[in-house]
């Protein structure tokens, strides 16, 4: 079986101002599909620019990068919006729902760039928020609802259009403890029950035994890498 | 059409803001459709316009006068069928602010000159045997209540009596339906100029225009040559004019209608593209998270750019349709006065295209910038 993700030398370097800051240090890991990773370090170690780069939000400097069975590094800009349509689903640390539409609204949007009725896409929005436990708030604000709740509607957003890897960037380092369980149960069930590939930054090492593997990074490199869980 | 839900929410993410600037454009395209649809209506208005009649009036200007023994000269001109003359009143009922639009003619020769207009003979009949008589238009008669058979005290602003006094009592004796012009009508009211010239203080043996129906109006200008060749030299030299060339010049006595309208319309326009360009960049400025947020789920820079200009489209042409429907809105309110006048099809074609390119030349910077969002950075609030 071929891996969800394969990152092969993969080096990132900014460009602020004059200096040229190195984020990543050719970087090598594969991450199997149906796997559950956290990735954690301390802040500034490379942590979110791995996400970004996993994602295809951003390209690396160097290096080969396979996500999807696609090479993404190669991709037009074009073809990468359409390629994360298509298999990547987003989970932030602060939500970032849009705040004018109800969390029902929401989670449609990934959906409006699929070719689904507006039946259809009704009908996979109540699934995905009955599968988050918020089949009831689909036509509260995002200002309407708590922390967990807005973050559960993200979880719906991002499950929605049925991706095969989600991207998780700390998506409980805006929550309290319980609301944070609940959220990482939800990726579990994502990931034992359907087999979804969840990859997710957390400074948080209780969060992060919620995975199958952990991942350690420290200034651009990766220091350890944990072993599978069963 | 299933876009429309993010078009919506971002339009009214700021409620206040967007009404405010709905409100705007929709005040400058009622002005625009007012003004538009006083110039087109009166442009249609002018192309309606006979081309059998020619008028003759001083040409030093109007308010000189010609005398009347120039009607016999001007009859002689070959080509000329019918010659009538007009002659301003200044009238005015009870109050000068009731206004009126009398006009002293010759009922023998008047409605020869203008045969569209609806009267029946016997009136036409009973204005030439009573000296008193008047024709009025039957929108005058229907706002003051006058019928057949009212003596009306008739009052002037320009022409005291012999006596003294500026009333000239007058008698209804007949009702017209004008439809001289195919446009629209013009309400007037006529009294029969030998009453009135005999009447007066001063000006006699003048009036203020002569208008005379042609045989052939492809000679039109043949004969407005001859006629004033005929008076070149003399004390009074006139300037013959078809009726389309005589009412636009009445018309920029009071200013060139058209100039205006574009100076106004276009000072307006040029203003609300700044103010529809700036809240635009706002908007999109505040939501760079949220665009950032829409292209990380998938959306490509053309789909994000399309919904910004979608935006500026809506909120341009939405309100702009509610200007120019108020303004036809208030010419049919006040289509008493206005007659034909309002935004035609035209007008309105061009009001929504305008509209079109106000909304693509507004959003289109603020649509551009959304496509040049790192995602990277503006989700890290960059």
């Amino acid at each position: 079986m071929n891996p969800a993700i394969r990152l092969s030398n993969v080096g990132k370097t900014y460009i602020r101002g004059r200096q040229k800051v190195v984020v990543l240090h050719g970087l090598s890991l594969q991450i199997e599909q149906g796997e559950f990773v956290s990735i954690m370090g301390p802040s500034g170690s490379g942590k979110t620019t791995l996400l970004n780069l996993i994602a295809g939000l951003d390209m690396p400097t160097c290096g080969e990068l396979r996500v999807a069975g696609e090479r993404i590094d190669q991709l037009s800009s074009a073809r990468r919006a359409a390629w994360r349509a298509r298999h990547i689903g987003f989970v932030f640390q602060f939500y970032n729902l849009l705040p004018v539409l109800s969390a029902g609204r929401n989670v449609e949007v990934p959906l409006l760039l699929t070719r689904l009725s507006a039946a259809r896409r009704r009908e996979r929005v109540a699934t995905a928020l009955q599968l988050v436990g918020l089949a009831d708030r689909a036509d509260h604000k995002p200002g309407e609802l708590s922390g967990g709740q807005q973050q559960r509607v993200a979880i719906a957003r991002a499950l929605v259009a049925d991706p095969s890897i989600f991207v998780c960037d700390e998506p409980t380092g805006d929550l309290d403890r319980q609301s944070a369980e609940g959220v990482l149960q939800l990726l579990q069930m994502l990931n034992r029950e359907r087999g979804k590939t969840v990859i997710m930054v957390t400074h948080d090492p209780l969060a992060a035994n919620h995975a199958t593997r952990q991942v350690y990074l420290d200034k651009g490199l990766l220091v350890v890498t944990g072993a599978r869980a069963a | 059409m299933k876009y429309l839900v993010l078009v919506w929410a971002g339009l009214w993410r700021k409620r206040v803001r967007t009404i405010l600037t709905m409100l705007s454009v929709t005040v400058a395209f009622l002005l625009f459709g007012l003004l538009q649809g006083i110039n087109q209506g009166m442009n249609h208005v002018f192309q309606s316009l006979n081309v059998e009649r020619l008028y003759v009036q001083s040409r030093l200007s109007m308010s000189d006068g010609l005398p009347l023994s120039f009607l016999k000269q001007i009859q002689a001109v070959p080509g000329v069928r019918t010659v009538t003359h007009w002659s301003y009143f200044g009238g005015y009922y009870q109050d000068v602010q009731n206004s009126l639009p009398v006009f002293a003619v010759d009922a023998s020769t008047q409605f020869a000159v203008y045969p569209k207009i609806n009267i029946p003979g016997d009136q036409i009949a009973a204005m030439k045997h009573t000296r008193t008589g008047a024709i009025i238009s039957r929108e005058i008669a229907a706002r003051y209540g006058w019928k057949i058979g009212d003596r009306i005290p008739l009052q002037t602003s320009i022409w005291t009596r012999k006596d003294g006094t500026d009333t000239y009592p007058v008698d209804v004796v007949g009702i017209m339906d004008i439809a001289a012009y195919d446009a629209g009508s013009f309400p007037a009211f006529y009294i029969n100029y030998d009453y009135f010239d005999e009447a007066r203080a001063f000006g006699n043996g003048t009036v203020a225009y002569y208008v005379l129906s042609v045989d052939e109006p492809r000679r039109g200008p043949e004969i407005a040559a001859a006629i004033d060749a005929k008076f070149a030299n003399s004390g009074n030299e006139t300037l013959t004019q078809t009726e389309q060339v005589f009412a636009q010049s009445q018309i920029k006595q009071v200013g060139d209608i058209n100039l205006i309208a574009n100076s106004i319309v276009g000072a307006a326009l040029f203003t609300l593209l700044f103010l529809t360009g700036n809240t635009m960049m706002q908007s999109v400025r505040e939501r760079i998270p949220e665009l950032a947020v829409l292209k990380t789920l998938g959306f490509s820079d053309g789909k994000v750019l399309a919904l910004i200009l979608a935006e500026a489209v809506f909120l341009c042409v939405a309100a702009a349709l509610v200007g120019l429907g108020l303004a036809r809105a208030a010419f049919l309110m006040m289509g008493a006065l206005f007659g034909a006048l309002s935004p035609g099809a035209l007008v309105l074609g061009t009001g929504m295209g305008i509209a079109i390119l106000l909304a693509a030349l507004s959003g289109l910077p603020p649509a551009y910038r959304s496509t040049r969002i790192n995602i990277v950075d503006a989700l890290a609030g960059r």
